[in-house]
């Protein structure tokens, strides 16, 4: 029972706030409600069992790449009344699109429900001991078996932060900011830099 | 009892809200962005699901490779959004169109 009210009580908020990330004139309420959204998945999940996919949810998605969202959102300086313009007129076919997506899943749903094939088992070899936590199943399997998918996922981010680096990376305009030249202060000689002078008394001296 | 279903509905909803969001804001790249984020939630949800249901853990691993794309993702788009505004002023995907070198 505590499970069902669990489970509608997250989804029915998951489901509300994607609706409003969608739908919020402001782009900063969309990534709160993003924030949201990812929130009360974990939550999801964790009623699962899969507190590890959880906790990262929440880690990845709030931690990063929703201050990532908020960060780029405020300092982006956009009119966004005029980003709005062609909401109402894409409306009725983004809706159209949308009901069709949504009555096509839940007939495979209903589908899956009736009972009308059957779906394989797992093979059982990745099965969750029942004396083990998720986490330490989780990660014997990802240091074990998957490690070359885990290498590749840790490929890929250092790949993505090199990348985001080199796009925005903006090189210090010439003459903005003196820039040292380390060459060229090891090549200066005392004898390019002074000169001696010995001048008459009274007499000035010009350079 | 909440069975496999309930998940399966709760992430295709999710699905259709991301396609439904690109759709009707077509001018925002950042809202859109966020909109494929929510479809890569829904992809996670249904992963975890089905994990959790089979007694597998595969899809959990799977669910944290498609977490790291998606990670890697809002970082390389934004990247570009943010030198896209930087040389043109505005982020209006209609005039994206127009990416010519």
């Amino acid at each position: 029972m505590i499970q069902a009210i669990a489970f509608y009580f997250f989804a029915t908020i998951v489901v509300a706030s994607a609706v409003m990330v969608v739908m919020a004139r402001n782009p900063v309420h969309s990534v709160l409600w993003l924030i949201l959204a990812f929130f009360n998945a974990a939550g999801l999940m964790v009623l699962l069992g899969a507190e590890f996919i959880a906790m990262l949810l929440v880690i990845v998605y709030v931690g990063a790449v929703a201050v990532l969202f908020l960060f780029v959102v405020m300092m982006l300086d956009i009119d966004f009344a005029a980003m709005r313009a062609g909401f109402s007129r894409n409306a009725p076919l983004g809706l159209l699109i949308a009901a069709v997506l949504l009555a096509e899943l839940l007939l495979a749903v209903g589908a899956y429900n009736a009972g009308g094939l059957t779906l394989g088992t797992a093979a059982g070899d990745a099965v969750q001991a029942a004396d083990t936590s998720n986490i330490e199943a989780l990660g014997a399997l990802l240091y074990g078996r998957y490690i070359i998918l885990f290498e590749i996922a840790g490929i890929i981010l250092l790949v993505a932060m090199i990348g985001a680096i080199v796009l925005t990376f903006q090189p210090p305009k010439p003459g903005a900011r003196a820039r040292q030249d380390v060459g060229k202060q090891i090549r200066r000689r005392p004898e390019d830099a002074t000169v001696m002078k010995n001048p008459e008394i009274g007499q000035g001296i010009e350079l | 009892m909440i069975g496999i279903e309930h998940y399966l509905v709760v992430g295709a909803i999710l699905f259709v809200l991301g396609v439904l969001g690109i759709f009707l804001n077509r001018k925002n790249v950042i809202v859109i962005l966020m909109a494929v984020e929510l479809i890569l939630l829904a992809v996670n949800l249904n992963l975890v699901a089905f994990s959790a249901f089979l007694n597998d853990l595969t899809g959990q691993v799977f669910a944290m490779l498609v977490l790291t794309v998606a990670a890697a993702e809002a970082a390389i788009g934004l990247a570009i959004l943010v030198i896209y505004f930087r040389t043109r002023g505005s982020i209006a995907v209609d005039d994206i169109n127009r990416m010519k070198g």
